[in-house]
């Protein structure tokens, strides 16, 4: 299937890895990825939090360019632009004299939103679009034996009902499934729907680590071999910043985290080296037990 | 009529004993309330446990609780919603080989526990609703006659005045988790109440002193746990959304806590660049590069941007360069919308959606033209 491909900022920043594994996996999952490179950031939030009419805009544009591809559907790998474009799209989408003045900042560049855009992460695009049962006969590297926690993160579970969450569509256990289709073992732990604590991390940054490293310990006390994420953001948080979130909560964490495309890819048969794995802070080739696990076979 | 295991959090802190739970089985329809079952419970089985209730009618806000993991009222959760929420959201699946739907109900956290279900709203929940001076403070003179409102001003502050102070907020406030010190979402719900109120004489004290305090409007960690609880569509974090607003571009109130720096450095970021640029980010929310608060942040981020360096994530040319702009286009809106006289703000509480989500397509990115092939399945408005 061909996307419009939003990929946000920070996986062509701080998590490059992100961006890298997801243009690896993508034709492995005959997905055609046309990339919006002339959109801008989503905001995160806190453009809107700034001027609504202003994040309004910006990612109207974005919807807009999207939908002047020949893409079924605006495919993002980032659970915050998954939010914050949610967000975004509930208010013009709601409204048609809102969405006439919102278009109307978009007219002399020619570009116009019309309502009614599908935007999905990857995470929903797997189990809607593809469907597990397509992607469990891709796996050519099952991950058995790989126990993983999987963090949701917030923005990609709530609020459920504008993020079309219910008993149809139960997007807050597409982690769960995607893990159990790839052949891993899903660790249940206290973090699975919690905050990763980016958003005050330069407001209030124990507060935000704090909650980083609990989370990162409850997985490692339920014996997770790693997490996986659909949020860089997230991944900043629980990777980059670990060795200062292990501080903060005085004890030794060691827990690899995984971008959602890395997994998949992993069980596609593509290496940890080729998934930019060996860009994280925490190796995950470095914790994970070599012997039995699905990455030591990769990796040999 | 369906059957429902009840497993109910036992805990009186007097006793000195540990915490313990009680399972109930019990027949009731499926649009019976949580706190009917409770309520049964207690009359024909053990009347030992400890709730509080009063209207029945999710008006006085009196039985918070958490039911499957979720907090709500207890009088206006249906039993089968409650029962449905462990079965795929929330953290709470159901236990293998279990027969009838398991509905775990739990105190509200962030709250002491006094008895089984009650927990101590005094010590935590009150005291934060009177750390934000919760009454109008006139403005003077005092008019002779009522005060002229503007309609939409009025319309404007119903949301937040349409909280009953359950708490279920609070109770799964993540920013709170972590710091109990927090202010927290009903209490500054209740502020927003106040500072959006033009008859309030106060509105600029209220926001520097809610933005200087630590542990006040930017210590929400923008979880969204609080909209999802509240029972009456209050959505606490918009509010405190707006009070960061109209404290940072109304008020330019340049708090110590790196809110207004951070707000104001992201937005730059993007105007000049398009897309974010971390490393300038953490420069420019402590004050740009030659603040003396930012020497010293600068140098306590160090280690996480030389471990990024070596692990080959930022290479030294990203710290340093940037080389893609943002189209002028990008450039173009910050100024045109930012310089707008007014903020144009749409509040979904107040218009509503004026259509019925429809089904859409897929097809040219989602666009909604009739001729695309059928609608799959989930084409809503997510
Ligand atoms: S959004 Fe903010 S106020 Fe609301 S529950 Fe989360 S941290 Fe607390
Ligand atoms: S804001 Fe909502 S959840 Fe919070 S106390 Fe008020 S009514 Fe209850
Ligand atoms: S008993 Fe009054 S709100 Fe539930």
């Amino acid at each position: 299937m061909k996307v419009a491909y939003w990929p946000g900022c920070v996986s062509r920043g701080f998590t490059p890895e992100l961006h890298g594994s997801m243009a690896k996996v993508a034709p492995l999952l005959d997905i055609e990825l046309i990339e919006l490179d002339r959109a801008s950031c989503c905001g995160a939030g806190v453009i809107a939090e700034h001027n609504q009419e202003l994040a309004d805009t910006l990612n109207a544009r974005t919807f807009a360019l999207a939908q002047r591809t020949d893409g079924e559907l605006m495919m993002n790998i980032c659970s915050t632009c998954q939010g914050a474009q949610s967000e975004c799209q509930e208010r013009l989408d709601a409204n048609t004299e809102y969405r006439g003045q919102v278009n109307a900042n978009l007219s002399d560049e020619g570009l116009r939103y019309e309502k009614g855009l599908t935007n999905k992460n990857l995470l929903w695009l797997l189990v809607e679009n593809i469907g597990l049962d397509a992607l469990k006969a891709k796996v050519s590297r099952p991950l058995s034996d790989l126990k993983v926690g999987p963090f949701y993160g917030c923005y990609i579970v709530r609020p459920v009902d504008r993020l079309a969450i219910d008993d149809e569509h139960p997007r807050d256990r597409y982690l769960h499934w995607v893990i159990e289709a790839l052949g891993g073992t899903v660790i249940d732990y206290a973090g699975v729907y919690k905050c990763c604590g980016f958003p005050i991390i330069t407001m209030n940054k124990e507060a935000s680590l704090k909650q980083a490293g609990r989370h990162l310990g409850d997985a490692l006390d339920a014996e997770a071999d790693c997490l996986v994420v659909p949020c860089p953001l997230c991944h900043l948080n629980l990777d980059l910043q670990q060795p200062v979130a292990a501080k903060v909560v005085g004890r030794d964490l060691g827990m690899p985290v995984l971008h959602l495309p890395q997994l998949v890819g992993l069980a596609l048969g593509l290496s940890p080296k080729e998934l930019g794995m060996n860009k994280h802070i925490v190796k995950p080739m470095s914790v994970i037990d070599w012997s039995t696990s699905v990455v030591a076979s990769a990796a040999a | 009529m369906p059957e429902y295991t009840l497993r109910i959090r036992r805990y009186d802190p007097q006793s000195g004993e540990a915490p313990h739970w009680d399972t109930h089985t019990i027949d009731l329809g499926e649009t019976q309330s949580v706190l009917d079952a409770i309520l049964k419970i207690k009359d024909d089985e053990d009347g030992s446990i400890g709730i509080r209730c009063s209207c029945q009618q999710a008006i006085c806000g009196s039985c918070g609780v958490r039911m499957n993991g979720k907090p709500g009222l207890a009088c206006n959760t249906h039993l089968e919603e409650a029962a449905r929420r462990g079965q795929g959201t929330g953290w709470n699946p159901p236990d293998e080989g279990q027969e009838s739907p398991v509905i775990t109900v739990e105190p509200m956290g962030n709250m002491p526990v006094i008895r089984d279900l009650i927990v101590d709203m005094d010590s935590v929940h009150w005291k934060k609703v009177r750390r934000v001076t919760p009454w109008l403070i006139n403005k003077e003179p005092i008019p002779e006659r009522e005060y002229i409102v503007p309609h939409d001003n009025m319309v404007d502050v119903t949301q937040p005045m349409a909280c009953i102070q359950c708490g279920a907020c609070v109770s799964d406030c993540l920013a709170m988790e972590v710091d109990p010190l927090f202010v927290g979402p009903a209490a500054l719900a209740k502020a927003y109440r106040f500072v959006g109120d033009p008859r309030d004489a106060q509105h600029a004290e209220r926001l520097r002193d809610l933005s200087e305090d630590s542990h006040g409007i930017y210590d929400c960690t923008h979880c969204f746990n609080c909209i999802d609880a509240c029972p009456k569509g209050v959505d606490p974090m918009n509010q405190i959304m707006r009070l960061r607003r109209m404290a940072g571009s109304d008020h330019e109130i340049k708090d110590r806590n790196n809110g207004y720096r951070h707000e104001h450095a992201f937005v730059k970021n993007i105007r000049r660049n398009g897309i974010l640029h971390e490393s300038d980010l953490l420069a420019d929310s402590y004050g740009g590069k030659f603040n003396p608060s930012a020497g010293r942040e600068l140098v306590s981020g160090l280690p996480t941007a030389i471990r990024g360096l070596t692990k080959g994530k930022m290479t030294p040319q990203k710290l340093l360069l940037h080389t893609h702009k943002a189209p002028a286009e990008v450039k173009r809106l910050f100024d045109q919308i930012d310089g707008k006289p007014e903020r144009n703000e749409l509040n979904l509480y107040v218009t509503g959606y004026e259509d019925e989500p429809e089904p859409h397509a897929e097809g040219a990115a989602g666009r909604e033209p009739a001729e695309e092939q059928s609608a799959p399945d989930m084409e809503r408005k997510a």
